[in-house]
Formats: C-alpha cells, sequence, structure tokens
C-alpha cells in the first residue's frame, strides 16, 4: 500500500516514519522545505525522544514526483490545507485522505479537492529539531473516522488505521469521529493559546490557578458548541487538560502555537478559538472567552 | 521661588523636574546614585517640543535634599510603595502629587506618612533616551485634583506653577471623572497592548472582521464604564472616543505596559486593571474580560521570572 504524508512537520513526520517502518507500506512526504525534504532523502526520516525510528521515507517538495496513492495523510498547518490539496490531489484520485490537522474545518477543505475523505484526530506531538530530525514529546492514540458529507469507506478507514497501529501510531477506526475530534479541538483551544500569549508551557499554564479557571471557562464554551450540534464528546476536555499537564506527559511541552508566535508564523487560531466562535455564533451559543482569544492571537499576529 | 522634589526620575519625572527646574528649586530624588550624579553633573536635557538643558539638585537620600514644599512622585506605580516608604519621616510641610497610572495611589502613599496629598493623571509621553535625556512626546495636559488634607485652590496653584513651566496642566474639583476616564483606557489599551505586542495603532478600533481587536477593545470599555456607573463616578472624557481619537493621531504609541513586556519587567497591573478588577468586585459588576486580561498578563510575568 502507497501512503503519502501532506505536510511532514512534527506531526506528518510521526506518521510517516512510523509507517516507513512497515514492509508493506511504501511512504512519500510531500513538504515545500527543501532542506527538510534533502535530509531525509539522504539519511531518512528520524524521530528522538519518545521513540527512536528511522524511517526510509521518498520525500518530495514537487506534488508531480508523488505516485498514485491509496491514502493521504494531510498533516499540514491548518491554514495550508487548501493551497496543498489543491496540488497533490491528482495522486489520490483512487485513495482515501485522511486529515489528523488541529482545529475544525479541515475536512471541508479536502472535500474540495478529493473524493473520499476520512475526519482524524490525533494526539502525537513534537518538533522538529533539525532537517530531517523530529524529537517526539508526547505519544498519544489517532482516530478516525468517515468524513459525513464525503465519506472514504469504513473498509478502508480500518485498513488505514491498521496500518498506523502496527507501524507504532496507535489508531482506532471509528463510525463517528466528531466526538474525539472536538474534545482536541476544545482542549487546544483552551490550552494553546494560553501558552501562546503568555509564553507558559502546557504545564505552567495549567499550575496557575487563574489560568486554569480562564481554561475551564474556554471548556465550557466550546462543550456547549459541541452539545448544540449534537456532539457527543467521547471523554471531557478537562481531563486531558490535566493529564496532559503531568510531568511524565507534556508539562514541559510549549504548545504549537506558542511555537508559531515564537517563530512569528501565522498560527492556527482561525480553526481553533475562531472555529467555535464562529459555530457558536451560527448555532446562537455565545463564546465571547473564545472571542477575547481569537482577538489578542490576531493582534499577535498583525504585530509582526 | 518653591522648591519642589520630583521623586522618580523616569520620562514623566524627567520631564516635570527639568520644565519646573525653569520655575522653581528643583530636586531630584532617584533609585541609583549614578543617575544622581549624572543628573548633578550633567543637568537634564529636553528635546523634541522643547529644547533646553535644566540645572537641579539631585541625590538618592531625601536627608541630602532641601525640604521641598511640594513632591510629585512620579516613580513606577510598582515602585510607589517602596519610593513612599523611604520619604516617611520626612517633609511633614510638604504637599505630595501623585501621578501613577491607576487608581489609589494616594491610598499608597497616604500610608506612609500625613502628608497633604493630591492627586493627578497625567497624559503627556515622551521617550528616555538616557539618565539625562528625555524626548517630550505628547504634551498632553496633567489634570489634577485634590485628594487627602488639599482643597481646589491646592490644586490650582500647582497646576499654575506647573502652566508656568512650560508643560499643561488643569485642576479639577473633583478629579475622579477624568482618572476614571484614563484608568478604563489604560486598563484596555494597555493589556492589549502588552499582548499582542502591537502598539496603540488603528487595529484598535477595527470593527469590520469578527476577529477585530476593536470588538475586545469596546468590550473591555463598556465593562469599566459598568464599572465607573456602579460606583457613582461620572466619567470625564468617552475612553472609546478617547481610542478612536487617539488611533488616528497617526503616530503609534507604545504603553508602558507593552515596553514593560517587551523589557521583561514587572507591569503596572495591578494599579490599573487589579484595581478597576477590586473596584468592581466591590460594587458587584461583572468583568469577565478584565479578569482574563489580568489574569494573562501576570501569567506573561511570570515567564520570565
Amino acid at each position: 500500500m502507497v501512503v503519502a504524508v501532506i505536510g511532514c512537520g512534527a506531526v506528518g513526520s510521526l506518521f510517516a516514519a512510523n509507517l516507513a517502518t512497515l514492509d508493506d507500506v511504501e511512504v512519500w512526504a510531500y513538504d515545500l522545505a527543501q532542506e527538510h525534504v534533502d535530509a531525509i532523502n539522504r539519511d531518512g526520516l528520524k524521530l528522538t525522544g519518545a521513540g527512536e525510528v528511522t524511517g526510509r521515507v521518498r520525500a518530495t517538495s514537487d506534488a508531480a514526483e508523488l505516485p498514485s496513492c491509496d491514502f493521504g495523510i494531510v498533516a499540514t498547518k491548518a491554514m495550508h490545507t487548501d493551497a496543498a490539496l489543491a496540488a497533490t490531489a491528482r495522486a489520490f484520485a483512487d485513495g482515501c485522505v485522511a486529515t489528523v490537522q488541529n482545529g475544525i474545518g479541515n475536512e471541508e477543505v479536502l472535500a474540495r479537492h478529493v473524493e473520499r475523505v476520512i475526519r482524524g484526530t490525533t494526539f502525537p506531538a513534537g518538533k522538529i529539531t533539525a532537517p530531517g530530525v523530529v524529537q517526539w514529546d508526547v505519544k498519544g492514540d489517532t482516530t478516525i473516522g468517515p468524513f459525513e458529507d464525503s465519506p472514504a469507506p469504513f473498509e478502508q478507514v480500518e485498513r488505514l488505521a491498521d496500518a498506523c497501529t502496527r507501524g507504532g501510531m496507535p489508531t482506532k477506526a471509528v463510525q463517528d469521529a466528531r466526538g474525539p475530534q472536538w474534545r482536541k479541538v476544545i482542549f487546544n483551544a483552551a490550552t494553546n493559546p494560553l501558552g501562546a500569549l503568555t509564553g507558559l508551557t502546557h504545564g505552567r499554564v495549567c499550575e496557575r490557578p487563574d489560568l486554569r479557571r480562564l481554561a475551564s471557562q474556554l471548556v465550557d464554551e466550546g462543550k456547549a458548541v459541541a452539545a448544540a450540534q449534537g456532539i457527543v464528546l467521547d471523554s471531557d476536555p478537562e481531563e486531558l487538560i490535566d493529564y496532559a499537564a503531568r510531568p511524565e506527559v507534556a508539562y514541559g511541552h510549549k504548545a504549537s502555537m506558542l511555537q508559531d508566535v515564537e517563530a512569528r508564523r501565522q498560527t492556527e487560531v482561525d480553526y481553533l478559538n475562531g472555529g467555535i466562535a464562529g459555530f457558536g455564533k451560527k448555532l446562537g451559543v455565545p463564546t465571547p472567552a473564545h472571542e477575547t482569544i481569537w482577538a489578542l492571537v490576531k493582534g499577535v499576529e498583525a504585530s509582526w | 521661588m518653591a522648591r519642589v522634589c520630583v521623586a522618580g526620575a523616569g520620562v514623566i519625572g524627567s520631564l516635570f523636574a527639568a520644565h519646573l527646574a525653569r520655575v522653581a528649586e528643583v530636586s531630584a530624588l532617584t533609585r541609583r546614585e549614578e543617575h544622581a550624579e549624572a543628573l548633578r553633573t550633567h543637568g537634564l536635557r529636553v528635546s523634541g517640543r522643547a529644547d533646553f538643558t535644566a540645572r537641579l539638585a539631585a541625590a538618592t537620600s531625601p536627608d541630602d535634599l532641601e525640604p521641598p514644599d511640594l513632591v510629585i512622585l512620579a516613580c513606577k506605580g510598582t515602585d510607589l510603595d517602596a519610593v513612599a516608604a523611604r520619604l516617611a519621616g520626612h517633609w511633614p510641610g510638604a504637599l505630595v502629587m501623585t501621578v501613577q497610572n491607576g487608581i489609589g495611589a494616594d491610598e499608597v502613599v497616604a500610608r506612609h506618612g500625613d502628608w497633604r496629598i493630591l492627586a493627578a493623571v497625567t497624559f503627556m509621553s515622551g521617550t528616555r533616551h538616557e539618565d539625562t535625556h528625555v524626548q517630550y512626546v505628547l504634551d498632553t495636559a496633567t489634570w489634577i485634583g485634590p485628594a487627602r488634607g488639599t482643597t481646589y485652590a491646592d490644586a490650582q496653584s500647582v497646576a499654575e506653577l506647573i502652566v508656568s513651566s512650560g508643560l499643561k496642566a488643569e485642576a479639577f474639583e473633583d478629579l475622579r471623572p477624568a482618572q476614571w476616564s484614563k484608568l478604563i483606557f489604560n486598563a484596555t489599551v494597555n493589556t492589549v497592548a502588552a499582548l499582542t505586542g502591537l502598539p496603540h495603532d488603528p487595529h484598535f478600533a477595527a470593527l469590520e472582521r469578527p476577529d477585530d481587536l476593536g470588538h475586545l477593545v469596546r468590550g473591555l470599555m463598556d465593562e469599566g464604564k459598568a464599572v465607573a456607573g456602579a460606583a457613582g463616578v461620572e466619567l470625564g472624557e468617552d475612553p472609546w472616543e478617547m481610542n478612536v481619537l487617539a488611533t488616528r493621531r497617526g503616530s503609534a504609541h507604545y504603553p508602558s505596559m507593552l515596553e514593560d513586556v517587551e523589557a521583561h519587567r514587572r507591569t503596572e497591573i495591578d494599579m490599573i486593571t487589579g484595581a478597576l478588577v477590586r473596584e468592581a468586585h466591590r460594587v458587584g459588576v461583572p468583568v469577565p474580560l478584565h479578569e482574563t486580561m489580568e489574569r494573562l498578563i501576570k501569567a506573561k510575568e511570570d515567564s520570565w521570572s
């Protein structure tokens, strides 16, 4: 089976390198960072930290080089989805494409370019430390399911889940993947921007009672917006926040949004707090805290 | 000739000290000895809207200064308690004027002595280039009102002295309307600037897109106005109009809290947003947006300590 990872940043690399350890999977990576692409082709894609893996991955920054694939795993930053799919959709004419991106609304973008879409949510995290090298900070599960409006066949969803799991990225196939996705979106929207605005790691955000309460306010607003759509969260985002704050999990992890702010890159706030605020507005659910955070992070971006 | 001591020679203190030295006998009380020495040796230069160098006395201890008639406490709000403590037991006859951002500065000072106290808010601004050189940027007024043991006439005489020195000042029977307008303005603009890194510029008045900052700015100001209303304070200028006007001036202003954050210094959050939130709790008005800003700024201070 042929899998192409679209966007080989930290999360994309975790999937690509782990899948590449399997004999029956040929892994491609599409990424625009030429140095990273060259390093992967020269030395393999290396993971350090939570797992030591070197995967033989064919990397390219030229979408035309991608073969016809059985699966795509989209892991770009949310704001780059449209451009990445416009370039690579041809490789998935007969395949299924899954998103493991942060935020709300990625599936809709995928469905504009490909026919069979898989909704996905993933928890592992890390960061690129050098071209071709990714530090694996946090292990975790992935949940995938057919995207309601433009679904991939469920047996294909199961096939991808099986490969990821065998490769070392535990993945579950479910019929309705919205619950886990909203749980993570709410988790991310309640914690990432607090790190980004204050400069604190996840653990330090959580040990300040005043900030922890602010996170809970954001969680409560997010839960109300999910409930208004009939989405049943698979578990409480609050538990996830406290779990992630444990020293052995992600106490010292700088949220990706904080990494973005430090590097002065556009953040995913539009797809997190902006996504929740947008759905809230449509559904008549007030989200003042998400609106505040959204405006502040957009202000940070505007200051560069 | 009146004798004036300016305690704290940052931007605002330097502007007061240099101008007043043209019409009064002025001394500066500084924290650092090399600062006092530089002022004694080189005087204090003003550039920008004025251009002159003033001669003045300077020391790090009140014991080394002649007892003044007027003390202007011009240090940052974060240093006010410590500076007032150093004055405790000195100059019982002096009139003491606070010019800190926020509200409650006069109460902090009152804890350290029986001086007669005036409260002021200042809208002038400048840039400090070195210990002995300050650039005068915005020539807006300082508003003065009675606080403890003082009258409107006291405020008037200090305002006249300041005006005679070339700065703008005005006395008020009741300073609270002006103080509260500025408090709400600062609690909003300073915190938004400090969290976003944006100077006070047109983003603060933008209302077109749902994620534009103007919505948050207006929301924060509306909360502040509700607190003022419940506290029985009739506002002077409307903070939102102050905001719109300031962002139209063209030159982006860097609020002091943004400078503090960039320099990894402690901010005045406790005396500005903290004071507003405490007052809100006292009068029972919800201020969730200001509480959010206060939490985020305090956490940000934590990130470099």
